[in-house]
This record gives structure tokens, sequence and C-alpha cells, in this order.
């Protein structure tokens, strides 16, 4: 049973009992991504599973066969950061930083979730396609605590990205 | 976590083989695995169901038949669902956090566990993870706890928002066991404790849920409306799941369900009745609410859920029978 990890395939690991997070950090040395409650109830731990966020502290690593996931070491690094990082610097998306990882990877699934159309529970028509609003950002992101208390900046961080990418595009009026 | 082993059913065969043999069933693993890290479940034998192939959302005459392994996102992001069964898409959206939704599954959601801070800590006496023990929550911290369906021996709510709204829908589970399929009302699935708290529904021993069928839409208003400590995140205080079609001034027909006020979700035919037939106003939701609330019964933190719960009914009745309806 194998898994690719950031691009390269790597064997599961024995113990059933590991979970895809300890697998990450402990086994294939992945440390970006962060252990905060592992009781899926932070978010610092999310990863993405075939383009799709999850918490990695919830599952077990046995069940991955055939999958590919992407943590932080895939998105960006120091040297070339991704749009959402140098967007987290330059608003301040953070303070001592151990949930960021978690929302970069979060923020990411984000995009492509709107992009495909889903609705949240903030989205006024469910069956219609989302506008974007600070509202729906928020709603969004609701699975990533931030103990600082960054929660504005990193929406104007996610804000600034969507606006810049497209096609997506923020309802001024609607957010305010 | 204790040591277990871990196979991989291939098909629903394969599976319903391995549940004959005592292994517990995984899916998402959002809820099991959380219970097994704290040791409240430790199954020694785990088969995960996720390649059974069960995880398609297809058309059941004029109804629709979401597989076992669907995932929350999915079903709430399904164009279908999302016109003609809003209801459940509210229900599913209302609840945990993308990550999560992502994850769990529709089978699973069914099966999700109490939340009760005394099935959690093992240190604390609890007869539906230890029958026999007692119950923590009676003269206990019990805000969340449920006021109607309890026993002596429980009064832990069945927690989740998904299975409200689907026992509102008039939707069924779909099962197969070692004596076949069976179709089982979403209303007969969630068990009340009486005096065996530990079996929170009536699933089999061997029994795989293989999906759930929703039947044809009801072309109704479809609300979902959760009341909760904040906005977002968490599980509900009170919620209400209706479904109500006006004619003529008059509620012409009208489904409500409830969540996180009883023990199991909670339909009571008597409150659809009592509004049937009726010009809508504030005094015929009072009077709906007397018939929800005629056997409610708080245990000290938790009767204030017995005034949440007329508010929640009136509010959610007045934006359903509005003609211009306010967002609220």
């Amino acid at each position: 049973m194998h898994a690719r990890v950031n691009g390269t395939e790597h064997p599961l690991p024995h113990d059933s009992r590991r979970t895809l997070l300890d697998w990450l950090r402990e086994d294939l040395g992945l440390t970006g991504t962060k252990k905060g409650c592992d009781h899926g109830q932070c978010g610092a731990c999310t990863v993405l599973v075939d383009g799709r966020r999850i918490n990695s502290c919830l599952s077990l690593a046995q069940l991955h066969d055939g999958d590919a996931i992407e943590t932080i070491e895939a998105i960006g690094s120091a040297d070339a950061l991704a749009p959402l990082q140098r967007a987290f610097v330059a608003h301040d998306g953070f303070q001592c930083g151990y949930c960021t990882p978690g929302q970069i990877c979060s923020a990411t699934a984000l995009m492509s979730e709107l992009a495909e159309g889903w609705a949240s529970a903030v989205t006024e028509d469910i069956a219609a396609a989302p506008v974007v609003t600070r509202a729906e950002l928020q709603e969004r992101m609701s699975g990533n605590l931030c103990r600082c208390g960054a929660y504005s900046n990193i929406i104007a961080a996610l804000e600034e990205v969507i606006a810049a990418e497209g096609p997506l595009r923020i309802d001024a009026e609607a957010s305010a | 976590m204790k040591a277990f082993t871990l196979d991989h059913a291939a098909d629903a065969q394969d599976a319903l083989d391995a549940l004959g043999a005592g292994a517990t069933a995984i899916a998402g693993g959002t809820n099991l695995v959380d219970l097994m890290k704290l040791q409240i479940a430790a199954p020694d034998r785990l088969v995960s169901i996720r390649r059974t192939g069960l995880d398609q959302i297809a058309p059941d005459g004029e109804g629709l038949r979401i597989g076992a392994l669907v995932t929350n996102a999915d079903c709430a992001a399904d164009g279908r669902v999302r016109r003609d069964w809003p209801l459940l898409a509210q229900a599913i959206l209302a609840g945990a956090s993308p990550q999560l939704r992502n994850r769990a599954t529709t089978g699973g959601n069914l099966c999700q566990r109490t939340r009760c801070g005394y099935f959690y800590d093992t240190t604390q006496a609890c007869n539906k993870r230890a029958p026999g023990t007692g119950c923590g929550a009676l003269g206990g911290f019990n805000r969340i706890h449920a006021v109607l369906g309890t026993s002596d021996a429980c009064i832990a709510t069945y927690p989740g928002d998904m299975a409200v709204a689907l026992l509102a829908l008039d939707a069924e589970v779909l099962t197969q066991g070692p004596d076949g399929e069976r179709t089982i009302p979403v209303g007969q699935f969630h068990r009340q404790p009486g005096d065996d708290p530990s079996r929170d529904n009536t699933l089999l021993p061997g029994e795989l849920i293989t999906g759930v069928r929703l039947p044809a839409p009801s072309g109704g208003m479809q609300i979902y409306r959760k009341v909760r400590d904040r906005a977002s995140y968490a599980f509900a205080l009170v919620s209400v799941a209706a479904d109500l079609a006006m004619e003529d001034g008059r509620i012409a027909r009208c489904a409500l369900a409830f969540g996180s006020l009883g023990t199991v979700p909670w339909r009571d035919r008597a409150v659809e009745q009592a509004l049937v037939g009726e010009t809508p106003s504030p005094a015929l939701f009072d009077k709906a609410a007397d018939v929800l609330l005629r056997d409610a019964r708080g245990f000290g933190e938790n009767d204030f859920k017995i005034v949440l719960a007329r508010r929640a009914l009136a509010a959610t009745l007045a934006e359903a029978t509005l003609s211009n309806p306010a967002k609220g």
C-alpha cells in the first residue's frame, strides 16, 4: 500500500494505529503540518487529499492507499512563497504561526471549492453559485482556529489573493 | 489507541463477511478515530468500507438515492440536492467544518455518537459508554442535554444536523445484513435510551448501511435553523428543520423535525397536525410549541432549551409562512 506525498510515492506505515498526521510528521519528517488538538477541533493538521482539505489527525494512514496528499511543504517554500503565503505575510495573517500551515492549506482548498461553486452555510441562495463576501470567507475558514486571533488579517489576505487571481470576485457591497 | 487489525473490503459482501465476524466498519473515521484515541471505542478489528463502491448519488424514481459513502461535502454540493432538497444541503453545511465534511460520510454521520461530556470522560459514570455505571449528567453539567425522550439512565442528545433534515424529508435508511436488505424510516433508525442507552440505533449486529433514500421533493419551503453558541463550527443547542407549503393563506402541509432537543432527532406529528389548515400567527406558533413541549423536562442547566425551542420554532414558522420571508 502506497500514497503519493508531495509528488513522491511512499509505502504506508505498518502500524494500523498511525494517523495520517503522525505518519507525515514522525515517519516522513514533514513537520510543516502541525498537531494542535489532535481531535479534529482546530484545523492545524489540515492537509490536501486528492485536492480536498481534511483533518489529518482524524484519518488512519492505512486508509490512504493510492491517494495523492499535499502538505504545506508542496504549496510553497521560504525561497518561493505561494501567493497565499505572501499575502499572509503582507497582512500579518498570523502571530505565533502555529496554525498557519493549516490555514494556508485550508485557504488553498477553499479557493477550489469556490471555483467549483460549492455553497456554504451563509450562502443566500443555496442552489446558485456563491457570491464571494467576507461572511462567506469567514464561514469557509471556520474549521481553522487561531488562538492569537489573527482572523481579520487572514480574511484580508484571502481577499487580496482572490481579487488578484480571479475568476472569483469579491462583492464589496455585500461585504460591507 | 489499542492495537487493532485493519482490513479493506473490496465490495459490500466482503464488508458484510467482516462485520459478521465481529469487525467494526470504518468509513471517514472522523468520529470513530477520535473515540478510539480516547478508548471510548476499542475495536479489535476494523474493516474499511471505503472501497465498496457505495459512493454514488443516483436518481431513484422521483427521489434520490445517496450512497452510504457519499461524503457530506459531496452531498451538499450536489446540484439535485441543492435544488430539490435544499433542507438537506443546508443542514449538512450547518454542521462541522469543511475539512470534516470532506471526510465524514452519509452512513457514518447517521451513526455519530453523542457529545455528552460524561460519555467522553472515561473517569465518569455513563450508562451509554459503560452500562450500569449510572449517568453523571442527570445531576451534573447538562447544559447541552436533551429535554425530550430522556430516561433515568441517559439524557444525552444525538448531536448531528443531517439526520434532522432527513427526518423532516421522510427519508429512509437502506441496509444490508445477514438476513438481507432492510429499509428503515429515519424516524425509526435512532433509539431513545430507555433502560439501554448503549444502543444508539436499531442497526442489527452485522448490518451495514448502504445508503439513504430521499422521496420525491415536496416543492415546499425548506428551512434549517440552527441555534448554537458561536456562529460556525459548533453543535446545535436547538435546531429546527421545516418543510412547509402554504395554500390560500393557510398552512397546507408541514413537516418539522428538531435537533439537539431530544435524545434522538425529534419529530412529533401532533405538532404538524396543530398547524395544518390554520392561518399562521404568533398565537398559532405558540400553540404548536405547547404541543411540542408538553412532555419536555429540563435537568437544571438545560432548562433554557425549553424556551429556546419555542422561540426557534416560532422564528422558523414565521420565516416559512410569510409571503415575502425576511432572511434571519
